[in-house]
């Protein structure tokens, strides 16, 4: 037992590289929010831009969307900074993952507020038509209050799951959580920073899991 | 006797539902519960199978008190057939797999010996031509005489009719009711929980008015529906036919 | 545009990797059809022991599945991979990555199976149970047929970011595809290996979006 708390939590140790932690926690969090942020606010206006079904640019968007629902994020986030240099285009760490992450999170939110926008019934385009209201008021009015509704418990746990893989950012050293505790890990050769780390990811994703579960029930998604 | 419950009580929490039920049974005999809504009626069906777990009481089907603790009663189960008023049908297999899934698992028939008996069961409430037919291809009617079936299928003791007709469309009611007392002349023991007064007039053995967890007043349709002794009765009876 | 081509489509290039691509492609494979299955089947352990009336196996569940889904799977990775070696307990590279796959993918898919069962109708069990069908019997041939059918789309969709997620296994240098592909362009300083992974992604992936698009529209509608 002894030797199992001098392996895996080593106060020293853990004292020693807490700061680093601290401040990979905060590059976590901005990290996250900024991700979110560009991420449903690209989503929408994706979705709004295609509610007005124009042929061509509705299939430019289906395919993009579709080509960054199936790529990995890691492989786009290495894509953008290891092989955009080799043609002239370079990009930070931090906005590589930023990027990448904020694309895939745009790819997802326009496909649910689409999904959204299609099962508002016909009759509600119709009828707020009928009242003169133009069809960007009937979007904006109509339309999409009840779209939202529906697509918060999907777009919550999206963003949650999306939000996570900023840890990835720790491969092409963001200097994340994952990466602090990681080169922490690498300079004590003790993994007592790792457990720090996940402490870490557990203490700002625990709270955000049991919202998502929460919010599941509050707009409970009737099959 | 078929089913004998005796003193049967049952509590939801505080709630009593069921303040003491005395009810017996006979081979052949066609029972018919009737009563408000809350009376307990659905209540007191649940309990003879065990989906819900009486408070106190005794609880005999074909002489084996159900409540003793070890009693095997999924083999109890099957003797008691029940139907339900949202029919419950199994909604990924076709009415043959409905029919025999119980067959096949619970009395370990063989594929081939459970559709005989699944066919004969379906060919008995008139739905032969529709063995292939999924829940969703059938009218309210017709996955009622499904679900029929599917407890006639087991051979049971006696079958439960938990408001059968309550969630069909009028016009569908007739073919429920005409399967049911071709049910009763082949001998069939029955316990049923229904609004249909016409056919408990001409079916019914005896009829039970139950009301707030006891059973108010029993007798011959003739008697109930003609001379009821209590007040209560003939203000519900009243009120049922508008 | 010719740099572009040089840079990202070299052919020559792709001759020379597409060996190590090709190695890499058939590791993906077989942590797909490892992680997968295991995941599912721990998913559905979850699930079945998140319906009993015991309060503390309820807990326990809720805790293992909420626990796992606020890491990020690469935390979990790293925490396996570089952990437990110092308990002695040596996996290997494919050996970490199937239990971090493990531990992350049953609770994800546990989370599904659990909602499928819960939107089976309470009469479905009552009828089966009428007829004397076991508990145990019940679940296997009346609740969980339904149950499954009910929440297709998300074991799809789940699946699909499993099968994503395997590329976090470069990270612990087990060499799938992603892994192979960063080698690849080490050895010929040249990005075209990469741009190829995402291809190989891409072709293989897109029906499984494209499938699930169709789902997730039909659903939303059906609301």
């Amino acid at each position: 037992m002894g030797r199992f708390a001098d392996t895996f939590l080593n106060w020293a140790v853990m004292a020693q590289y807490a700061p680093r932690i601290l401040e990979g926690t905060w590059v976590t969090i901005r990290l996250a929010l900024a991700v979110a942020i560009a991420g449903i606010a690209c989503g929408l206006f994706l979705s709004v831009l295609r509610a007005f079904r124009f042929r061509a640019i509705n299939v430019l968007i289906v395919f993009a969307v579709d080509v960054l629902r199936a790529l990995p994020p890691l492989v786009i986030i290495i894509a953008f900074y290891f092989a955009l240099p080799t043609v002239g285009v370079r990009m930070s760490a931090w906005v590589s993952t930023w990027l990448a992450l904020s694309l895939v999170l745009m790819a997802f939110s326009e496909e649910i507020f689409w999904a959204g926008i299609l099962a508002v019934p016909r009759g509600q385009w119709e009828a707020a038509r009928s009242t003169g209201l133009s069809f960007l008021q009937t979007l904006r009015d109509v339309v999409l209050p009840q779209a939202v509704r529906l697509t918060i418990p999907p777009l919550t746990n999206r963003t949650i799951a999306i939000t996570k893989n900023t840890a990835l950012g720790a491969v092409v050293a963001v200097g994340e959580i994952l990466y602090q505790a990681q080169s922490a890990y690498s300079f004590s050769y003790n993994p007592s920073p790792l457990l720090l780390g996940a402490a870490a990811y557990l203490i700002l994703f625990i709270p955000v899991v049991c919202f998502g579960r929460w919010i599941e029930t509050r707009f409970a998604w009737k099959r | 006797m078929i089913l004998d419950v005796a003193a049967l009580h049952k509590a939801f929490g505080r709630l009593e539902v069921l303040k003491g039920i005395d009810l017996r049974v006979k081979p052949g005999e066609l029972v018919f519960v009737i009563g408000p809504s809350g009376a307990g009626k659905s209540t007191l069906l649940r309990c003879c199978n065990r989906l819900e777990e009486p408070t106190s009481g005794s609880i005999k089907v074909e002489g084996v008190d159900i409540l003793t603790p070890g009693v095997d009663i999924n083999a109890i189960r099957r003797r008691i057939g029940m139907v339900f008023q949202s029919f419950n049908l199994y909604p990924h297999l076709d009415a043959l797999g409905n029919v025999t899934l119980a067959l096949q698992r619970v009395l370990k028939k063989s594929r081939s010996e459970a559709k005989d008996i699944g066919a004969a069961a379906l060919q008995r409430v008139g739905l032969g031509e529709k063995e292939k037919a999924y829940p969703n291809e059938l009218s309210g009617g017709q996955q009622q005489r499904v679900a029929i079936a599917r407890a006639l299928a087991l051979e049971p003791a006696i079958l439960m009719f938990d408001e059968p007709t309550s969630a069909l469309d009028p016009e569908l009611v007739g073919s429920v009711l005409n399967v049911m007392r071709e049910l009763r002349e082949s001998g069939m023991t029955m316990v049923v929980v229904s609004h249909e007064m016409r056919f408990a007039r001409s079916a019914a053995d005896r009829v039970l008015f139950m009301d707030q967890g006891r059973i108010l007043e029993e007798g011959a349709p003739q008697k109930i529906f003609n001379s009821p002794e209590h007040q209560r009765v003939r203000e519900f009876l009243v009120s049922i036919e508008r | 545009m010719e740099a572009l081509i040089r840079g990202f489509f070299n052919f020559d290039i792709l001759a020379q990797a597409w060996p190590i691509l090709l190695a890499g492609f058939w590791m993906t494979l077989l942590l797909t059809l490892a992680v997968v299955p295991l995941g599912f089947a721990g998913g559905l352990a979850v699930a079945l022991a998140s319906t009993t009336k015991n309060f503390f196996v309820r807990a326990v569940v809720v805790g293992y599945v909420d626990l796992f889904r606020a890491f990020p799977a690469l935390v979990l990775l790293m925490l396996v991979a570089y952990g437990l070696p110092f308990l002695d307990i040596r996996l290997g590279a494919f050996g970490s990555v199937a239990l971090a796959f493990f531990l992350n993918t049953s609770s994800y898919y546990g989370e599904i199976l659990r909602a499928g069962i819960e939107s089976v109708p309470r009469g479905q069990l009552e009828a089966a149970r009428s007829t004397g069908l076991s508990a145990l019997q019940t679940m296997a041939w009346v609740v969980l047929p339904q149950a499954v059918r009910n929440v297709v789309p998300d074991l799809i969709s789940n699946t699909l970011e499993v099968i994503k997620l395997t590329s976090i296994a470069s990270v612990v240098a087990l060499p799938e595809l992603l892994h192979a592909a960063r080698e690849a362009q080490a050895l010929t300083y040249n990005a075209t290996p990469i741009i190829a992974a995402g291809i190989i992604y891409l072709v293989c992936l897109w029906p499984l979006v494209r499938l699930l698009s169709r789902f997730e529209h039909r659903q939303i509608a059906l609301h």
